[in-house]
């Protein structure tokens, strides 16, 4: 299967390409320069591997949560060039993205996936490995203060992303025990993207190129509304 | 040479291809101002996630309309600034992506370059050099134009744009947003001898604007006419009236004096208060005076379209600009850094 994955939703923008089991990730670490970047990863990864976008059998991207403006920058690059090629997308979630990465590094089995949300919150998921190696929810993705966040029932965690640096004490306080490690540092990628993207259309599971939006998961955005 | 237009810099989705041999093909426009009506402005996070829902159904339904294979585009524009970031970002993002996945060029569209040419989609078009008066809810500005890219600013808003204070002025006398329009329905009704305001910055030499004051000018008529009036609804379209006819004597007082200035006889108007049909006739009878015509886009074209963005894409595209894979709209881009073509 053949699918070019972009995510833009954080502090980094990057690319990756997967053909059939080989992947290869363009990545920078640029805030605020996510379309100057973007773009030029995805056509680079497609010029290296010497095919074109009609080679692909779908579009990825990391449809949030995250950056409101980063996850249009993904979702727009993606529905524009879907709907030149004529390709299915997939959209994936940046957290399962996020948790998918850790187990990928770290081989880790549990994760509880947070980016800061700000203004008090944090965007966040529980998830367990599952068949072929992917990362599937536990349960539903989230904005919550950290006070408010749902825990897992039972077992042993690890917290992989940007809120555990924010949030990391009243989460900590709350899991005690059931926290194996903590990884804040942790960003989420496109190849982690790419990989249970594949997955998902395998499942038939994709959307026409209109149908890709972004997952704010806040939906109130002005002080009255 | 067939050009793709995307506008999605405020409230407004517009989409429009322009086509070298047969003129405009097809545009439509789709508005977010019920979004917005609820919060008495326009709300930058509520924009941005319209325009990702409304930009490709847009382009879709254009296409269609224009009934050719999506291979018979040879290029695309799309705005590129000055406006809301994120509402720019979007439709930059979508052109851009769509061009390459197309394989044909790009290129990054000043907004207020799509006003100032959008007169140039009409019979009879305007040809340069021409003097030009922006005049929208965010720009009003007079500029000397002496080819596509070959701008000279002449004077602009030192505090608020002619339509921000028609907006602002109708907030004052209870309109319904977006009030601009409103204002001008109820100015219909009043009496112009019955209040004066003052025409800001024409008793001085220069081409420089200022509007904020009116708006405070008509809030103490209004407290104070209030209190002694029999007849509220009356004061009001009274108020209305003479608050309309200072910013058109003032925008026609600067026009003629850009004229005369710049020793031109063409005058191009664009931008959303250009379709202000008070404007449009004392326009019209000072150009008759000067010996000199005006140019005006039809009403449509007069706020944001895709069709403007198209046509100037077009001239760019043509003369073989075009943008790199990256993309850098900007919320504030002064016309004169545009490139000549």
């Amino acid at each position: 299967m053949n699918i070019l994955a972009v995510d833009t939703s954080g502090e980094a923008c990057s690319a990756a390409l997967l053909i059939g089991t080989e992947l290869r990730q363009r990545l920078a670490r640029e805030p605020r320069r996510h379309g100057e970047l973007v773009l030029t990863m995805m056509d680079g990864l497609l010029a290296e591997a010497g095919i074109g976008l009609t080679r692909l059998d779908a579009l990825a991207f990391g449809r949030g949560p995250g950056s409101f403006t980063g996850v249009r920058i993904a979702t727009s690059v993606v529905q524009g060039a879907a709907y030149g090629a004529e390709l299915p997308v997939v959209p994936v979630s940046t957290l399962a993205a996020l948790a998918q990465g850790y187990f990928r590094s770290n081989g880790s089995s549990r994760v509880l996936a947070a980016f800061d949300a700000r203004m008090g919150e944090l965007y966040w998921g529980s998830y367990l490995l599952g068949d072929g190696d992917l990362m599937r929810a536990a349960g539903a993705e989230e904005v919550a203060s950290p006070e408010a966040v749902a825990l897992p029932a039972g077992g042993s965690w690890s917290g992989v992303g940007g809120g555990w640096a924010t949030y990391g004490e009243v989460l900590r306080g709350r899991l005690g025990s059931r926290l194996l490690a903590v990884t804040p540092d942790t960003l989420c990628e496109s190849r982690d993207v790419a990989v249970l993207a594949a997955a998902e259309l395998a499942q038939g599971h994709w959307v026409t190129a209109e149908q890709a939006r972004p997952l704010y998961l806040r939906e109130r955005v002005t002080s009255s509304g | 040479m067939r050009v793709l237009g995307i506008e999605t810099s405020c409230d407004e989705t517009g989409v429009g291809v322009f086509d070298g041999d047969r003129g405009l093909l097809a545009h439509a426009v789709y508005s977010q101002v019920e979004i917005h009506a609820e919060y008495g402005g326009v709300v930058p996070e509520l924009a941005s996630r319209d325009h990702v829902r409304k930009t490709l159904p847009l382009i879709r339904q254009v296409l269609r309309e224009v009934g050719l294979p999506k291979e018979s585009i040879d290029g695309v524009a799309f705005t590129a600034g000055p406006g809301l970031i994120g509402a720019l970002l979007v439709g930059a993002a979508v052109g851009r992506a769509l061009a390459w996945a197309w394989g044909v060029p790009a290129i990054g569209i000043h907004h207020m370059e799509g006003h100032l040419l959008a007169p140039m989609l009409e019979t009879p078009a305007p040809t340069f050099p021409f003097v030009a008066l922006l005049v929208s809810g965010g720009h009003t500005q007079l500029l000397e134009a002496a080819a596509i890219g070959r701008y000279r600013l002449l004077g602009e808003s030192l505090d608020d744009a002619a339509g921000e204070a028609f907006d602002k002025t109708a907030k004052i006398l209870g309109l319904p947003y977006p009030g601009g329009p409103a204002l001008a329905r109820l100015a219909e009704h009043g009496d112009p001898q019955r209040y004066r305001f003052p025409r800001p910055m024409t008793d001085r030499p220069g081409l420089d604007f200022s509007f904020s004051g009116l708006k405070t000018f008509t809030l103490n008529t209004l407290q104070r006419e209030t209190a002694r009036t029999h007849d509220p609804a009356r004061t009001r379209a009274d108020i209305a009236r003479a608050f309309e006819e200072a910013v058109v004597d003032t925008l026609v007082i600067k026009c003629r004096r850009a004229l005369r200035q710049c020793a031109n006889r063409r005058l191009v108007v664009a931008g959303g208060v250009g379709a202000n049909r008070r404007l449009r006739a004392r326009l019209d009878a000072m150009a008759a005076q000067e010996d000199a015509e005006v140019f005006y886009p039809r009403p449509e074209f007069c706020t944001d379209n895709g069709a403007m963005i198209a046509y100037a894409g077009w001239q760019r595209l043509r003369a073989g600009q075009a943008e790199p894979l990256a993309f850098k709209p900007r919320s504030r881009w002064p016309m004169e850094e545009l490139p000549p073509v």
